[in-house]
């Protein structure tokens, strides 16, 4: 089954170097260990979609560009003040990312321009429930994150080096000009972690800007304050992945921690940028009764009833394969919840024609979107209102 | 069997013959509940220094034999070397010319001894030419060679392994450097295998714990880590993991042992005791205390010794 925004499957896999080699000890013997040394700088394409880009190297220029948000300290040494792990770096290493790198005391991301995976998707993929129902979102990312969830199911792209997987060369206006040619109305920045190629989204953004096209933002919110209000100030979306209530399983499960995520909700909020949530439901980690109820009054009392919350299966992958797939009980479960408190947008996700993947007007109880897994069955909004009682449902729903 | 694993025996079988009645290879971890620990610290001109510890270490009266406790002709031998810090504070070239030339003194071929580490930038900026054909050494980061597709797994972490260590070497020497680290307290033995895998730089919170240990626990590492042999040509007690001439030392010597664990936890002494003598506060006052070798040391882990009784050093 395809699930929320994972990435395509054609995705570039992790570079194993020469992989179609026959490498073993007796290829080594042989002297033909090294055989495919020029294939680890891969010679094939990212995807028959992007046949007429070349494949990068590993080390090339066109991808570093100075970080946005570090200091400099003594001995060479920099902090990186980009995302809450604050990672203080010595000369020659890279930050948690894997993607930024102090060279000779300046930090520089190693992925500006270096998407290793694009593809065109339904928004609704994203899941952006209320952002353009029924339009495709050219979706990128590069190599890296700031987090390493344990249920991640992007894992080969999103816990690697830029280095170890195959990447293309795509400046931000090369971004907005396939984007426009696949016809989407969105780009996204989605199936990593967009905060770790931050530089280059924000270039991106503002050449899908100039092209009419709008950008979308995926990403766990494990941002620092500046760099997130700077982001809010371009993106025209931004759908979090809380991935649960507790520091606990944030420890634990993450590798990271609730309350800054928490922290940038409230801001994206407080600056006007669309927001939806998306909670992974695992089972046992982040699924009593408690929590959940706890999660949605703080949402109700922090955020607003209006922010779409998606409670999403889980399925087994990465490192968490022990644990079964969610049960659609847990997710009804969580919904009620959500119900009681009062949410008004309470969506179920990875179960195609699960009856919670439409939009109920709050006003009169109709379905005002209807969806079928990733797609749109019917849409009776007009100009953003119930087309029965004219109620306003929140949400972009203007090119 | 497949083709290869029967070349492979055959391989072995050969190589054995040719030798006569072998030895079985060093253990690369005693049995941490009963043994005791050897570690020996040899500080001369390089390649005294390392026969002297290696003939002390296996109690023999010839290096040659020595090493041949440790491979066996027709294996293949990687020399996992350091070199992240540039020229300065990386395993030297002078030491591995010396291991090399001892290992093929104890039968095994030069073209079955590759020089390894992270990143071909690494070994050169450490001064290893890269070399990846012909019938000498050769030398290669992982970047050359790739990691393989699968998972594995053990405790917190969950890494790809480089193909060096999976797919061509038989056996691994670890040579790591005596030095500080500004996250982990320590680099040494344990640490140098952060090498092996390819994502490194998930394993570095809380200073490290338990994943420096996890990450030397996956079978695949803790099977083919033969001997550990630390380069403390110079060493660091500052500043690390980057190379700082304002603090380092010329220890002037090797550390050499087989329990990676006692090498930690020695070395770990000996960075402390320098850090004093310069009027410098503790690892641990620093709040970076190696917590990770005494994870090591866990029945989880069980990769080797951290308790000083059980420590035989011998100084030379």
């Amino acid at each position: 089954m395809e699930t929320i925004d994972r990435a395509p499957a054609d995705h570039a896999p992790i570079d194993r170097g020469p992989a179609d080699q026959p490498l073993n000890r007796r290829a080594f013997l042989k002297g033909a260990a090294l055989l495919g040394v020029a294939a680890a700088c891969p010679c094939a394409v990212i995807s028959s979609r992007a046949a007429s880009a070349a494949t990068i190297p590993g080390e090339d220029d066109r991808f570093v560009t100075e970080a946005a948000f570090y200091e400099k300290l003594d001995n060479l040494k920099i902090r990186c003040v980009l995302c809450p792990k604050e990672c203080v770096i010595d000369n020659r290493e890279r930050g948690y990312c894997g993607v930024r790198e102090n060279r000779d005391g300046t930090y520089y991301t190693l992925v500006h321009s270096r998407p290793c995976t694009h593809h065109t998707d339904p928004i609704e993929k994203k899941p952006l429930f209320h952002v353009l129902p029924g339009t495709r979102a050219f979706s990128i990312s590069t190599a890296g994150c700031n987090v390493n969830c344990k249920f991640c199911q992007n894992w080969q792209i999103s816990q690697v080096r830029p280095e170890q997987v195959r990447s293309i060369h795509m400046p931000p206006a090369k971004v907005a000009s396939m984007a426009k040619q696949a016809g989407a109305a969105s780009i996204a920045y989605t199936y990593g972690e967009p905060v770790v190629f931050y530089e280059y989204m924000r270039d991106a953004i503002d050449a899908g800007h100039a092209e009419g096209i709008k950008s979308v933002v995926i990403t766990g919110g494990y941002i620092q304050q500046k760099p997130l209000i700077e982001l809010c100030a371009h993106a025209d979306a931004i759908k979090v992945d809380l991935k649960a209530f507790s520091e606990s399983y944030y420890a634990d499960v993450v590798s990271g921690e609730l309350k800054p995520v928490l922290d940038a909700l409230v801001t994206m909020r407080k600056h006007g940028t669309w927001t939806e949530i998306v909670y992974l439901v695992v089972p046992t980690l982040n699924d009593s009764d408690d929590e959940l109820t706890g999660l949605c009054r703080w949402i109700r009392s922090e955020l607003g009833v209006d922010v779409p919350v998606h409670f999403t299966r889980f399925h087994p992958d990465y490192l968490l394969k022990h644990l079964p797939p969610t049960p659609v009980r847990t997710l009804d479960r969580a919904k009620a919840i959500a119900d009681a408190e009062g949410l008004q947008y309470v969506y179920v996700g990875n179960v195609p024609g699960h009856s919670s993947e439409n939009t109920r007007c709050p006003g009169c109880g109709q379905v005002v979107i209807a969806r079928s897994g990733f797609f749109v069955r019917s849409n009776r909004l007009r100009d953003g209102r119930c087309s029965e009682c004219d109620h306003e449902i929140p949400g972009v729903w203007s090119h | 069997m497949e083709r290869r694993d029967f070349l492979r025996r055959s391989l072995f079988v050969a190589g054995a013959a040719l030798v006569g009645d072998l030895a079985p290879p060093v253990r690369a971890h005693p049995d941490p509940s009963t043994a005791t620990s050897k570690v020996v610290i040899a500080r001369d001109r390089m390649a005294q220094a390392l026969d002297t510890a290696m003939q002390s270490f296996f109690d023999r009266d010839d290096p040659i034999e020595a090493w041949r406790q440790v491979v066996r002709p027709g294996e293949v031998v990687g020399l996992k070397v350091n070199c992240l810090a540039g020229k300065g504070l990386s395993t030297t070239p002078e030491l591995v010319d010396v291991i090399s030339e001892r290992l093929q003194q104890a039968g095994v071929g030069k073209d079955h001894i590759v020089i390894w580490d992270r990143q071909n930038s690494d070994l050169e900026d450490a001064g290893f030419g890269i070399i990846t054909s012909g019938s000498g050494v050769r030398a290669f980061g992982n970047d050359a060679i790739g990691f393989e597709p699968h998972l594995q797994t053990f405790g917190s972490a969950g890494s790809l392994l480089c193909r060096t260590l999976t797919r061509v070497c038989d056996a691994v020497i670890n040579l790591p450097v005596l030095k500080d680290h500004g996250i982990t307290g320590v680099s040494l033995a344990l640490k140098n295998l952060f090498g092996a895998i390819h994502n490194p730089n998930k394993y570095h919170l809380n200073a490290g714990d338990p994943y420096v240990a996890d990450v030397y626990a996956f079978p695949e590492i803790r099977r083919k880590v033969r001997l550990t042999i630390c380069d403390a040509t110079v060493a660091q007690y500052e500043g690390g993991p980057a190379f700082m001439p304002r603090w380092v030392w010329p220890f002037g010597g090797v550390i050499v042992g087989t329990d990676p664990v006692a090498i930690d936890h020695v070395g770990w002494g000996l960075i402390e005791a320098k850090r004093t003598e310069v009027g410098m506060t503790s690892l641990t006052e620093m709040g970076r205390e190696p917590r990770y070798i005494a994870t090591a040391a866990d029945a989880t882990h069980e990769l080797g010794t951290n308790d000083t009784g059980r420590i035989e050093i011998v100084e030379i």
